[in-house]
């Protein structure tokens, strides 16, 4: 799951609303060595090189992705990108001997 | 930094688009043979095309490596009844699933009749067919000798709900054991070899372009396909491709009925990407379509996607019994071997169930009953069938990796508890497609097509089949084709055209522009059809077409491609409407209901309609059910030098 920044003083500019789900993945930038071939395999072109070489690459139409998982399936680094749910669409299972419930 | 806010915000400018642009430039590029759409059929016509020693051009509007909806995977491998281990005759299996109205029986014999050579060469290629590494010993349908693991989808009848078609005994086999069709196979190693094997062979392949249209000799509609023109997705440059003969194998129009801008990928079972590119340019170069106003069931909402369906139209709950919150077994028909891999409920089932929650008989949520299984059934299913499927293997992947555990954790299902589909929400155009003949060749000379690209298409297995008959077919013809013949006038016309939308800076985007055609389909193509409402309906795509169109502006080459991507759902939108104008009377098999013409399926209404461009004008004509003739011997008439699998050299 995407994890929150928290950033101390940040400068307020205007900017419209961002598009939601706004992060089909995430990256894990320890060890995604921005080699890009989700950028390749990608059906959609969701993503864009990274101007900074070796990073991962940057989302730019999360609003397009259609959720084929092809990057995340054939990313050499495993671990690198992960899938990210948008929240109504996390599925439910339950222990079937204690009944409790969990969600993604 | 992962998202172009983060990098605005740190960068405090917007990133450069990261790929030279070229709007303007152009490029020629000749063959003997162009492939246009780069998926399963597409990769396959490449293939079968170059391995006849021709020059074969490739074009793909994503990476050939993973595009198409079989590009992350499949897991079955259906209607392969000529495999060792089926018990039913090829042509006679082929036949039943014919016997279905409005079907098409050419692509149905040609899968039957080739698909397990089709298999062999996957495997030829790298693509895993049979449990070598023992991992599944022990589960119902695995043949030891072989290592083929049969599946039980469609045991005993091609039905997909049980008591629609009746049982049948086949003379092919009169004891009627199971029929052995399906084979469960490792897709997700299927798109990447083919890609190779491509390469092997010297296809040239053009990623992320697509194609806009089809050049018809000397630019004459209706005349030979000589070529097609098309647009880099990333670098905007136009590309014009030369070719002695051509195989469409794109697909549907199914991202019209995305009603929502955003979470596009939520709202449809189908990609952003089906936008019926490949229909409309056959439309607009004068080939024939038919059944274009056949309508699916929408499968819309979240029932597909990252959720699990009951016992309904999709393959997640093979062999897994239903249970309620109680862990009371549902009636609802498991998709497995005791009931003959059936995948719908009957309607007697269904209401069964419903009246069975409002009493308290059932309680919601329902579960799919892992832990209940045998552990190699269990297996089977979850890390075979959901791990090589298209879209589910990262599916199970990110639940286990969430904790989930299969053989102890129920996995809860959404049917009832998010209602069904809204009846006036069905996916009109659906089963829609362009007219073949058993070369696969469309009504234009030069121009074949393969897999969901034709009329009343099947699956994964079916594709690659089509794909490489209609590449064969194609060779054949540009073996024999004089030199192409281009207009440069019909390319300007079409540069023109493409490059619209970028010559203007502002306007009405792409989206606005998707959401406007597909709430007109909404509004006027729904539950209830009437001449009135229809011709409302053609008459809002017409204002678009007339104030919106000439607004569309794109700001780079990806929001080029949707833009033009959308220009042919508007067109496809009209077709899908004209054909619903010509078809007077209503269809249960085609899931059409017209208010003013009520009666389903009057014996002079049972016949295939066809629309085509002429000048200008939609001509519509007939065609009679199965007007294909005996599929046997028009197969075999057809397919005199057909060597079966090939020997790699």
């Amino acid at each position: 799951m995407a994890k929150a920044k928290v950033v101390a003083k940040e400068k307020v500019i205007a900017m419209p609303n961002i598009v939601s789900p706004n992060k089909p993945v995430t990256f894990n930038e320890d060890i995604c060595n921005g080699c890009n071939h989700c950028v390749e395999v990608c059906q959609i072109d969701v993503y864009l090189h990274n101007p900074q070489k070796g990073n991962p690459p940057m989302i730019l139409h999360p609003d397009e992705c259609w959720y084929c998982g092809c990057c995340v399936n054939d990313c050499p680094r495993p671990g690198a990108i992960a899938f990210n749910w948008p929240l109504e669409q996390r599925g439910y299972w339950k222990n079937k001997a204690t009944g409790e419930v969990h969600q993604i | 930094m992962s998202t172009w806010h983060d990098y605005l915000k740190e960068e405090g400018h917007a990133p450069d688009w990261p790929y030279p642009i070229r709007y303007d430039q152009e490029q020629e590029v000749n063959s003997d043979v162009l492939v246009i759409g780069g998926g399963i059929a597409g990769c396959w016509a490449a293939i079968s095309a170059a391995r006849l020693g021709l020059s074969v051009v490739l074009v793909e509007k994503g990476d050939t490596i993973r595009s198409g909806a079989g590009g992350p995977g499949c897991d079955h491998w259906c209607n392969a009844p000529a495999n060792p281990l089926s018990n039913v005759d090829p042509d006679e299996w082929a036949e039943h699933m014919a016997d279905r109205p409005y079907g098409n029986g050419i692509g149905v014999q040609i899968q039957c009749r080739e698909d397990w050579d089709t298999l062999l060469e996957m495997e030829q290629m790298g693509g895993k067919i049979r449990d070598t590494k023992d991992e599944y010993k022990g589960a119902e349908g695995r043949d030891a000798k072989t290592k083929l693991m049969i599946s039980p989808r469609y045991t005993k009848v091609h039905s997909y709900v049980p008591g629609m078609i009746k049982p049948i005994t086949f003379k092919s086999n009169p004891e009627g054991k199971l029929n052995n069709v399906v084979i469960r196979v490792w897709g997700s190693t299927f798109k990447p070899a083919l890609k190779k094997e491509c390469k092997r062979l010297g296809v040239k392949i053009y990623d992320r372009v697509m194609v806009t249209s089809l050049l018809n000799e000397n630019g004459i509609q209706g005349g030979r396909v000589v070529g097609a023109t098309g647009v880099n997705n990333r670098t905007g440059e136009f590309l014009v491709f030369k070719s002695k003969s051509a195989v469409l194998a794109t697909a549907g129009g199914g991202s019209m009925w995305m009603i929502n801008t955003e979470l596009s990928g939520y709202s449809n079972m189908m990609s952003r990407t089906i936008t019926g590119d490949g229909t409309v340019m056959a439309w607009r170069a004068g080939a024939s379509l038919t059944n274009m106003e056949n309508t699916g069931v929408l499968r819309i909402a979240t029932g597909l996607k990252h959720k699990w369906y009951t016992g309904a139209g999709d393959a997640s709950y093979e062999n897994v019994p239903l249970v309620d919150a109680r862990g009371k077994r549902l009636p609802l028909p498991i998709q497995g071997w005791e009931d003959a891999g059936a995948m719908a409920p009957t309607m007697k089932v269904e209401e069964e169930i419903r009246q069975g929650i409002k009493t308290g008989k059932y309680e919601l949520p329902f579960y799919g009953d892992f832990p209940a299984m045998a552990a190699v059934e269990r297996r089977a299913t979850w890390n075979l069938m959901l791990g090589e499927e298209s879209t589910t293997k990262i599916i199970i992947d990110t639940f286990n990796k969430a904790g989930y555990n299969e053989s102890r954790d129920l996995l809860q299902s959404y049917k009832y508890i998010e209602g069904n589909s809204l009846p006036q929400w069905g996916e009109p155009g659906y089963g829609g497609g362009v007219l073949v003949d058993w070369n696969l060749k469309t009504t234009l000379d030069g121009l074949y097509a393969a897999g969901t690209q034709m009329f009343s298409p099947e699956d994964h297995s079916y594709a690659a089949a089509t794909g490489r008959y209609a590449g064969r077919k194609a060779a054949a013809y540009a073996r024999e084709a004089v030199e192409p013949k281009i207009s440069r006038a019909q390319i300007d016309r079409e540069k023109k055209r493409v490059y619209a939308p970028i010559k203007r800076t502002g306007g009405m985007d792409w989206k606005e522009l998707h959401a406007g055609i597909a709430r007109t389909m909404q509004f006027y193509v729904s539950e209830f059809k009437t001449e009135n409402l229809l011709k409302m309906g053609l008459g809002t795509l017409s204002k678009i077409e007339k104030e919106s169109v000439p607004l569309l502006f794109a700001m780079d080459p990806h929001k080029l491609m949707r833009s033009l991507e959308d220009t042919s759902l508007l067109t496809y939108a009209q077709i899908i409407i004209q054909a619903m104008l010509k078809r007077k009377a209503s269809s249960l098999p085609l899931n059409f209901r017209r208010i003013d013409y009520p009666e389903l399926d009057p014996p002079e209404w049972n016949k295939y309609l066809t629309l085509a461009l002429k000048d200008g004008k939609v001509k519509t004509g007939s065609l009679p059910q199965a007007f294909w003739g005996n599929m046997k011997k028009q197969y075999e008439a057809h397919n005199k030098e057909y060597a079966g699998v090939y020997k790699k050299k």
